[in-house]
């Protein structure tokens, strides 16, 4: 089995008013360290190892469903792990 | 003239866009399961608004891969009007009938308040019955209503005149003040307000009564010349 | 609470574990004497749920049987999922309000929401569709950046839930007092409209018949909530995070659609419940002892979402949007089909039996043989001992607060912006109160209205309760909850019907805090009499109090009128500049408990204000005949903050002002809480039929076209603000509130 670990987030250029009201409230506690703050999804996938190409199945699944290209970008990563 | 409102798990608007075009348009309605296969019978589609499959991952995402929605393109290419009404307005744009995507609104918080909007172009078979300009009040109810879209793709829709709508007061942050979008052939619309929520002065508007007045002015009229 | 080895039958009674679940050791001992033996742990943990005060009303039922509950439309009391009144042409009504309070104390958002999809299930488990929300929340002072976080967050999961599965959220109220601080209110009231032909019951009736779980899958979540909302608050309750469902209102959106359909088009469907508090548990047991009936159920066949749950995680388990239904033997199938169309899972787990026993299986073993009476009727009942508090007498014996005033305009604006006053528009505007294009009148006016489709006629609605008048005397604070309630119903042109109620006080072992409960509900009770609004359901919500101090007593009332025709409705705002405006009912020197009281002090204390039902009835009975009539363009009742903000309240849709000439005490013309007054603008040519019909109305003023408030008293001007001054002190202030740093 694999497991696929799938990030999503915003385009840089797409403004994240979630992200900027986490800042914000992150400044109110005084965090002023705190340059920037962009949330975005993280999803975990389990897939059987029968997978044919596990790269471009990932890839296809992520730019039909998972991500929305016009606002979003994606990353993954995979780990084998065994079957309980 | 007949209308498909077109049903999704978790759509919530669909009652009231039939009762609006049953009801208040004195057209036919009705409604069609996400599972449909066949939408030869009708000649308008209208995609309600509400929470489709609970708007989990995306408003609008998952909806895109139902069934009906082959269907739903089908129409939209061969010409029938289609409208979609806030969560309909997310699909197409997720479908890709229309351009963009949908962001949280800027307060982050669900609005739900009387809008006014203007009427920026009159000239499609959707707003024909407004005046150009016209002020009317329309009633938002969204989370994800903050519209984006490219630098380009905003050039675009300007330059081909294919806003329809603009928020007077921008309630959620969207692009240059966007309510609703036509498609390049003109017979798909998007929009965040819900005229389906103004067709009776006693619920405090029946603005949104034009909108589906419109629909019918410009199928009578191509129904006449075509027969 | 997972346990690779439970305990065994005598380790719970040695160890005393059985103490750990909320039982107490008379209780456990009654339990082993009930089941002639000693009960095993899935056993003991049957009892300790069914036996909470949430589940069996043990502490408060003995003054629940005060209540008075019958009246000519009552088709269905307390005692099943919500209560129905009849509203004609074969229609009925079904409503009910219940608290989720210590779940919204520990995580706001989902304790909320989960709030409103219980009511929700309540409702559509009659039979009914949901047509609207209501709620009613207290929190402490917004000062706090914790009490700001929970009221932001209760808001957000309330529109959370009722915006997605697309039913309105109309209205409700929101109070704010230092007593809430730690421990919030947040009570949901649902709405819905059948046809009595549709009435359902939650019973398991007919031997034989199969005993059905649909719905959302069982996982460990919420396990021995019921036994955690009786008891108080304490720095440890964080660490019991466990007992806070997650809700999934798609989910329920789903089994609402899938359960009216099962209901409105199948024969074979015997009875229906939710699996509220405690689960499985109390929908099984409820249902067979309704009946006369036992059921055995399978464990393995019920739908789980996690691995390896024990028989009690099972049990006790309050995974949300689930419900227990009893189908004809044979006829399953039709369930399945129904259920599977909406993508849901509908699975037999077990029978009807003749035998009044729950018996559960699980691995192939008896797990559990109990009486289902025992379970879900013969808790203990408790008389508390009550005793008068000192503070009583001498709220009683002080001698009556009066106001100084300096200046009555700067008073007016700060009333208008004391949060309990000042717009709700913040919270309303997040709920999506128009779906499904019903709600004549929106949040923010009296009541709410809502218009029944295909017919004239339409549902006024609100949820109230001035819990610093019960502080002070719970008698006649009681009594002025349920005739608020009812003045804001008549306000809007309906005819009250009926009243569920929502019993928020701290812990009742208190004879103090009894003592409220008991004095309280003889108000209401004599209220409901006396206004012919009997109570058809409601909840107790006890044990309210975080580290021993207690809230106010709120017994928050919801109720609902039916407006006979359309053109009836009416709403507090002014209409037309020359209308004339008319106060009805005297007033009094009475500040006791007063908004005026609390912004001046800080605290309040004295006398409520005085209440007299007969006086009370009449005045409603003639406004509402008079709006019947048409001859009201618009009505308010005279409340917080007295006529002043009443004034300034009637002219918030922006076009109108108003002058008006008072007479006697001014301080107290403005801003006295004298009981069953309205205030009602009336078209000139109407003024006569009017006051032949309002005994006690006089005329104070007219209505304006020029957005001032004026109010002269002896021929003098002593306040004018204008509608810009009033509306931003009354619309800024919560949201300003909001964002000022705590």
């Amino acid at each position: 089995m694999y497991k696929v670990k799938v990030f999503v987030t915003l385009k840089e250029s797409v403004l994240d008013p979630q992200g900027s009201a986490v800042k914000g409230s992150l400044h109110r506690m005084e965090y002023n360290e705190v340059q920037d703050v962009r949330i975005g999804k993280y999803l975990e996938l389990t897939i059987e190892d029968s997978v044919q190409d596990l790269d471009k199945s990932v890839r296809e699944m992520c730019e039909k469903l998972l991500s929305n290209p016009v606002i979003e970008d994606y990353r993954y990563e995979v780990e084998e792990v065994v079957a309980k | 003239m007949r209308f498909a409102v077109i049903v999704f798990p978790g759509s919530n608007c669909d009652i009231d866009m039939f009762h609006a075009v049953k009801d208040e348009l004195g057209a036919e309605a009705e409604y069609v399961w996400h599972d449909e296969e066949n939408l030869d019978r009708f000649d308008g589609i209208l995609l309600p608004g509400g929470f489709s499959y609970g708007d989990y991952l995306r408003t609008g995402a998952i909806a895109q891969f139902s069934n009906v929605m082959d269907e739903v393109k089908k129409a939209a290419q061969a010409g029938k009007p289609v409208l979609g009404v806030c969560n309909g307005f997310q699909i197409l744009l997720e479908t890709g009938l229309l351009p963009g995507a949908m962001r949280r609104n800027e307060s982050l918080k669900f609005i739900c308040q009387p809008e006014t909007l203007n009427v920026v172009n009159n000239e499609t078979m959707f707003s024909s019955s407004y005046e150009k300009d016209e002020e009317i009040v329309i009633p938002i109810a969204h989370g994800e209503g903050n519209y984006y879209c490219d630098e380009e793709t905003l050039k675009q829709l300007e330059e081909e005149n294919r806003i329809i709508f603009r928020y007077k007061n921008n309630p959620n942050g969207s692009i240059s003040d966007i309510a609703g979008i036509i498609n390049a052939k003109g017979n798909v619309l998007g929009m965040m307000p819900h005229p389906e929520r103004a067709v009776s002065e006693l619920l405090g508007s029946a603005d949104g009564l034009k909108l589906f007045q419109s629909i019918v002015k410009s199928w009578r009229e191509n129904h006449v010349l075509s027969s | 609470m997972s346990y690779l080895h439970e305990p065994t039958a005598e380790q719970i009674q040695e160890q005393k574990l059985y103490r750990e679940m909320g039982l107490n050791d008379e209780e456990f001992g009654l339990v082993q004497s009930i089941i002639g033996r000693l009960p095993n742990w899935t056993e003991t943990g049957l009892f300790s749920v069914m036996w909470s005060e949430h589940c069996s009303y043990k502490n408060s039922k003995p003054v629940l049987r005060k209540f008075p509950v019958d009246g000519e439309r009552v088709l269905q009391g307390p005692g099943e999922g919500a209560g129905v009144v009849d509203i004609g042409d074969g229609q009925a009504v079904v409503f009910k309000i219940e608290s989720h309070n210590h779940p919204s104390a520990i995580e706001p958002y989902q304790g909320a929401a989960t709030g409103v999809g219980g009511i929700i299930r309540d409702i559509f488990s009659m039979g009914a569709r949901p047509v609207a929300l209501l709620n009613s929340l207290r929190f402490g002072e917004l000062t706090s950046s914790r009490v700001k976080y929970l009221f932001e967050e209760v808001v957000a999961g309330i529109a959370g839930y009722g915006n997605c599965i697309g039913i309105p959220t109309v209205g409700g109220e929101v109070q704010f007092d230092a007593s809430y601080d730690g421990n919030p209110l947040v009570n949901a009231m649902c709405v819905g409209l059948i046809d009595h032909k549709d009435i359902q019951k939650g019973q398991a009736k007919g031997a034989g018949n199969s005993v059905m779980y649909v719905g959302a899958r069982t996982g460990r979540d919420g396990i021995h909530g019921a036994t955690f909302a009786s008891e108080e608050l304490t720095e440890a309750s964080e660490e019991k995070r466990p007992a806070v469902q997650v809700g999934d209102p798609f989910m329920e959106k789903l089994l609402l659609e899938a359960c009216l359909e099962l209901i409105q088009n199948c024969d074979a469907l015997v009875g229906i419940q939710d699996m509220g508090a405690a689960g499985l548990t109390s929908s099984s047991a409820e249902m067979a002892s309704k009946a006369g009936m036992g059921i055995e159920m399978n464990l393995d066949l019920v739908p789980q979402r996690e691995l390896n749950m024990t028989a009690y995680e099972m049990m006790l388990s309050e995974s949300q949007e689930r419900m227990l239904i009893v189908m004809q033997k044979g006829r399953e199938q039709e369930a399945i089909d129904i259920f599977e169309k909406w993508g849901l899972e509908a699975v037999v787990v077990g029978t009807v039996i003749e035998e009044k026993q729950l018996r559960l299986l699980h691995h192939g073993e008896v797990v559990a043989d109990v009486p289902v009476d025992a379970l879900a009727e013969e808790a203990p009942v408790y008389h508390k001992p009550s005793k008068e508090p000192e503070m009583f007498s001498q709220f009683q014996n002080e001698e009556a607060f009066v106001p100084t005033v300096e200046s009555k305009k700067e008073t007016l604006l700060e009333l208008l912006s004391q949060p309990t006053i000042a717009s709700k528009s913040w919270v309303f505007d997040q709920y999506d109160y128009m779906v499904r294009t019903n709600t004549v009148v929106p949040p923010g006016s009296d009541a709410a209205v809502i218009r029944i489709r295909e017919t004239d006629k339409a549902l006024a609605m609100t949820t109230d309760c001035n819990s610093r008048y019960l502080y002070l005397d719970p008698e006649t604070g009681g009594k002025i909850a349920v005739a608020e309630a009812a003045r804001n119903l008549v306000c809007s042109g309906a005819e009250p019907l009926a009243i569920t109620d929502c019993l928020n006080y701290g812990n009742p072992e208190k004879p103090e805090i009894f003592w409220q409960l008991e004095k309280s509900t003889d108000g209401m009770s004599e209220a409901c009499r006396t206004l012919s609004t009997p109570v058809i359901g409601g909840n107790v919500s006890l044990y309210n109090e975080t580290n021993g101090v207690a809230v106010y007593p709120t017994p928050v009332i919801g109720m609902v009128g039916l407006v006979h025709h359309l053109d009836h409705i009416t709403t507090q705002y002014f209409k037309t500049p020359g209308d004339l405006i008319y106060v009805i009912g005297e007033t009094h020197q009475e500040f006791g408990g007063s908004e005026l009281q609390k912004m001046q002090l800080g605290k309040i204390s004295g006398k409520a204000p005085a209440l007299n039902l007969e006086t009370e009835v009449k005045r409603q009975k003639q406004l509402l005949e008079a709006i019947q009539n048409g001859l009201v363009e618009s009505a308010h009742d005279v409340a917080e903050g007295g006529l002043a903000v009443a004034l300034a309240e009637s002219m918030m849709n922006g076009n109108t002002g108003a002058s008006v000439e008072l007479e006697g005490d001014l301080v107290s013309a403005l801003y006295s809480e004298t009981q069953s007054r309205f205030l009602v603008s009336v078209k000139p040519e109407n003024a006569k039929a009017f006051e032949s019909m309002n005994e006690d109305a006089k005329q104070i003023g007219f209505v304006t076209d020029n957005a001032v408030l004026r109010i002269d008293h002896e021929n003098e001007e002593v306040l004018a603000a204008t509608y810009d001054e009033l509306h931003s002190a009354w619309k800024g202030a919560i949201p300003c509130l909001l964002t000022s740093k705590a």
